[in-house]
């Protein structure tokens, strides 16, 4: 089978990551990798939610002096966008759209790195304010847990560029619909990791 | 490589059927979208709104554990034929996930 044949709207599989062999087994190793991802962080939310506001005796600092809620529901509010602009670079993916697909992924790319900016702007605060990774178990477990989820998002960003670019004149084929596919996987599953920490790491810490 | 896939051209019709379709279901995602939005509005709300924190933790752990149940199913298509194995490894790895916090939960709680 030619990988780089050209299809048009009519002739273009209705789930063009799954036709090839090695689509399918991406398709179900990527999901795999997806199971192995939530392990990670349970052992990373596990240690969190153990050392939470634990450290040297007179310690100032607890989630409930250094979290602001506003900070966090905006980046909330980006990352679940940015969820949904991936899903209609998808949809346009199905429909053999290729510059309506590169266009909502590259808003995508802007979200997300406006959330990056965020999240970089929040750990500075914080380390300016003396609360830095090795001030105290708490700190550590607090920065090791939405600092991995951090750079997921930076190498989900990555990715993203990396496949706009590359693809920018291929337009669309068997060889990298299911890159698209994956790629959005990933990125869905950076804000299902963002639903559990802004619950359980700053809702529950600002309750106490 | 595969061998496995052949081109089948649509008919007008079912063209027009599956675009239709899939316009649909994109709609589908947008109310979802908006629920997600509304389920996380009102888990900031709860909080802001200082309630007992024996009733908040809760009711937003259920908050969020729906909206990610939407994620999966609608955003990321689980609810699409094909993926059985695909949520067999997912619903294992949360399996892994609910033990490792319930067993750091009891070191520190039971001692």
């Amino acid at each position: 089978m030619d990988l780089d044949k050209k299809y048009t709207p009519q002739t273009w599989p209705d789930h063009p990551e799954q036709v090839t062999m090695e689509g399918k087994n991406k398709f179900l190793g990527f999901w795999l990798f997806l199971g192995g991802e939530t392990v990670l962080f349970a052992s990373l939310f596990a240690t969190y939610l153990a050392l939470k506001n634990k450290g040297p005796s007179g310690m100032e600092f607890s989630t409930q002096t250094l979290f602001e809620l506003p900070l966090v529901f905006v980046m909330t509010m980006i990352l679940l966008t940015s969820s949904l602009t991936s899903v209609y670079a998808m949809y346009h993916m199905k429909n053999h759209n290729f510059k309506g697909m590169q266009l909502w992924l590259g808003i995508t790319v802007a979200l997300g790195l406006s959330f990056l900016a965020l999240e970089i702007y929040e750990f500075n605060h914080y380390v300016h304010l003396g609360f830095n990774y090795s001030q105290s178990a708490f700190s550590s477990a607090f920065f090791t847990l939405v600092g991995t989820h951090g750079i997921h998002v930076v190498v989900g960003l990555v990715w993203f560029i990396l496949l706009i670019v590359r693809n920018a004149k291929r337009g669309f084929s068997l060889y990298n619909a299911p890159k698209y596919y994956t790629a959005s996987l990933y990125w869905h599953f950076i804000d299902v990791v963002w639903v559990f920490i802004f619950t359980v790491v700053y809702l529950m810490g600002v309750v106490g | 490589m595969s061998h496995d896939a052949q081109v089948y051209v649509k008919s007008d019709t079912e063209f027009n059927y599956i675009k239709q379709k899939r316009k649909q279901d994109m709609r589908g995602q947008i109310t979802t979208f908006a629920i997600m939005i509304f389920l996380t509005l009102i888990a900031f709300a709860a909080v802001a709104a200082d309630f007992s924190k024996y009733l908040i933790a809760p009711v937003i752990l259920l908050l969020a554990a729906v909206q990610v149940v939407l994620q999966l199913y609608y955003f990321m298509h689980a609810k699409e034929k094909n993926h059985n194995v695909a949520m067999f490894f997912l619903i294992f790895g949360a399996f892994l996930a609910f033990v490792f916090i319930l067993t750091f939960l009891t070191i520190i709680w039971w001692g």
